[in-house]
């Protein structure tokens, strides 16, 4: 990856974090940390990777994306804003009555939304299905999915990856966005679902490592899963809940809070300057 | 007296789904490893190419056929109703119905005609649960030919469905060039003294239960009511307010089921006493199938008792 491209991705990156604080804000609740930590992993899927197209949502042959762990839908409104499916203004009236920015992802009303969640484990069996029609249909496109460790808890998570190795979805990529924290606290402390790169590679998965916050892992980890056949690839992205915000990383009671006034103002003060000095 | 001919309803699902399968290709047919038993099998074995095993786990083949559905494809989805739609209730609810995904549900073995298996398997709350989920068709056909053209009518429907089906052999009541259609009533019988207003296997009870009720001079009003969401509000009203009682009778629990449906729209459009020939708030148990429908009491001759009942309520 060139500097130019990463400069320009960790730009975006910080307007999307930038996006999930606005949102959560404005809503006075949401998921602050679970959205700053799969920030890039959005950014760099809809920016770089994916086929796409902002002016026709619903595309045919487009790659598909599915939030698995829903409640981070403040990183999807603010990274589909941010990539022109509909205006930021959008962002301040997440979880309004009057606003197409459910809590958690809606297909039926909101543009570049391919699947509705947040029931966890759900959104990956869907992005099974979803690959699974492209390979019966014989369209090529790639599905794309996030899920969190604390998600991983759930049986149907292994349901999904079962059937998908089964079925050699090798169209298929899963992140897993490991950043140790779930609402009652570490993963460790709550029902640890670890080791996962074990269990996905026990499972029949191809398995990669990487740090979720660096571009130019997360580029080389997607393309090596475009190489892999007969096999979905399982990415497990190692990233820090609350990254980007100082008082927000690696702390559990930013699960599922909205930041208050001056908390937001603090946050936003934060990711400005982080984008000056990228400038 | 002609022959009875016996068929389940599950064997409908089996032939209507190969009749599609020879006019189209745009849809796959999943099951959850009881492909022999809800005769989705029976697709298998002529498109082996277009059907998907997804295991014990249904569950993940609810929100696969979602998946499979958000693609704008057709998919249809079957196991036993007490794991398609008990086991996977919040995946039919989160990934099918609140999106309004075009997944048509199949299950099969509703209700304690399963027999044997015993109360783990005979499901008497499905129909209660899809009534819950707003935009969901619920059918419950009467005979394997009801099936066969509701399986071919979902095809054609737009949203998420729901059709049950049953394991026992029963009557074949209609014949091939019945013209079934989604949400509409068919009266069998004419009269005015009660209407019953049945579903599923009960048609053919209620059918007994007429001949029943006619020696003992009472002329009942036949409607089998296949589709249960939505419902035909003008057949249950007009039949409320020409025969003034209504009994309905459906292999479900007296919970949630086509009584509460039609309870629900007569009290608050047209209020006449309605009475219920269900499962009771109970759980099943082994034995044969006609043992079972003889000991819980949903036989014609249980649906001809609850109608003189209803009888002798009116003003």
């Amino acid at each position: 990856m060139d500097s130019l491209t990463e400069k320009t991705l960790k730009q975006v990156a910080c307007k999307v974090r930038m996006g999930i604080i606005e949102g959560t804000h404005a809503a006075k609740a949401g998921h602050p940390g679970g959205s700053l930590s799969c920030a890039d992993i959005l950014t760099y899927l809809y920016f770089e990777h994916m086929n796409i197209d902002p002016k026709n949502p619903k595309m045919e042959g487009r790659d598909r994306f599915v939030l698995s762990k829903g409640h981070a839908a403040p990183a999807l409104y603010a990274t589909l804003a941010q990539r022109g499916f509909f205006s930021t203004d959008l962002i301040k009236t997440l979880r309004k009555p009057d606003s197409i920015l459910q809590g958690h992802p809606d297909m039926k009303h909101i543009p570049g939304v391919d699947m509705s969640t947040g029931s966890l484990g759900q959104g990956i069996s869907c992005a099974v299905g979803m690959a699974l029609s492209a390979k019966h249909f014989g369209e090529d496109y790639r599905v794309y999915t996030v899920l969190g460790d604390g998600e991983s808890e759930e049986g149907q998570v292994w349901e999904a990856a079962m059937f998908a190795a089964n079925k050699k979805l090798d169209n298929l990529v899963a992140f897993l966005d490991l950043n140790n924290l779930q609402i009652d606290g570490t993963v460790e402390e709550v029902n640890s679902p670890k080791p996962l790169d074990k269990k996905f590679e026990a499972f029949n998965w191809h398995v990669i490592i990487i740090d979720g916050h660096d571009f130019a892992a997360i580029e080389a980890a997607l393309n090596e899963a475009k190489t892999v056949k007969g096999k979905p690839t399982a990415i497990i992205a190692n990233t820090v809940k609350g990254k980007g915000v100082s008082f927000m990383e690696n702390q559990v009671n930013w699960h599922g809070v909205a930041p208050n006034d001056e908390q937001a103002a603090a946050a936003m003060d934060e990711l400005n300057k982080q984008l000056e000095a990228l400038k | 007296m002609a022959e009875v001919i016996k068929k389940a309803t599950r064997e409908g699902y089996g032939s209507g789904l190969i009749k599609l399968g020879k006019k189209y290709d745009d849809f796959i047919v999943m099951d959850a490893d009881l492909a022999a038993a809800t005769k989705s099998g029976a697709f298998k074995k002529e498109f082996p190419d277009r059907f998907y095993n997804c295991g014990i786990a249904e569950q993940n083949m609810m929100s696969i056929a979602a998946g499979v559905a958000a693609t704008g494809k057709k998919v249809f989805a079957s196991s036993f109703a007490m794991f398609a739609i008990g086991r996977a209730f919040e995946q039919i609810r989160n990934s099918i119905g609140y999106p309004h995904l075009n997944v048509k549900i199949c299950a099969t073995h509703a209700g304690i005609s399963v027999g044997e298996d015993g109360a783990t398997h005979q499901c008497n709350e499905d129909i209660a649960l899809m009534r819950t989920i707003p935009g969901m068709v619920i059918i419950n056909p009467a005979d394997a030919v009801e099936a066969e053209k509701a399986v071919e009518a979902v095809y054609d429907l737009e949203g998420p469905s729901y059709i049950r089906l049953g394991r026992l052999a029963v009557p074949v009541i209609f014949d091939d060039d019945y013209k079934f259609e989604i949400g509409k009533a068919v009266t069998l019988k004419e009269g005015n003294d009660v209407t019953i207003i049945a579903t599923g296997l009960m048609v053919a009870e209620a059918l007994e239960a007429y001949e029943l009720l006619k020696a003992d001079g009472i002329n009942a009003r036949i409607i089998n009511m296949a589709t249960i969401k939505p419902l035909d509000k003008e057949a249950v009203l007009t039949a409320a307010k020409e025969t003034g009682v209504i009994v309905t009778a459906e292999e479900h629990s007296v919970v949630g089921g086509l009584g509460s449906a039609v309870a629900d729209l007569v009290t608050s459009e047209y209020p006449v006493p309605v009475i219920k020939v269900a499962m009771q708030d109970a759980y099943g148990k082994s034995g044969p199938a006609a043992t079972l429908l003889d000991e819980y009491g949903f036989r014609g001759k249980d649906i001809a008792a609850a109608a003189k009942r209803a009888i002798a309520l009116k003003k």
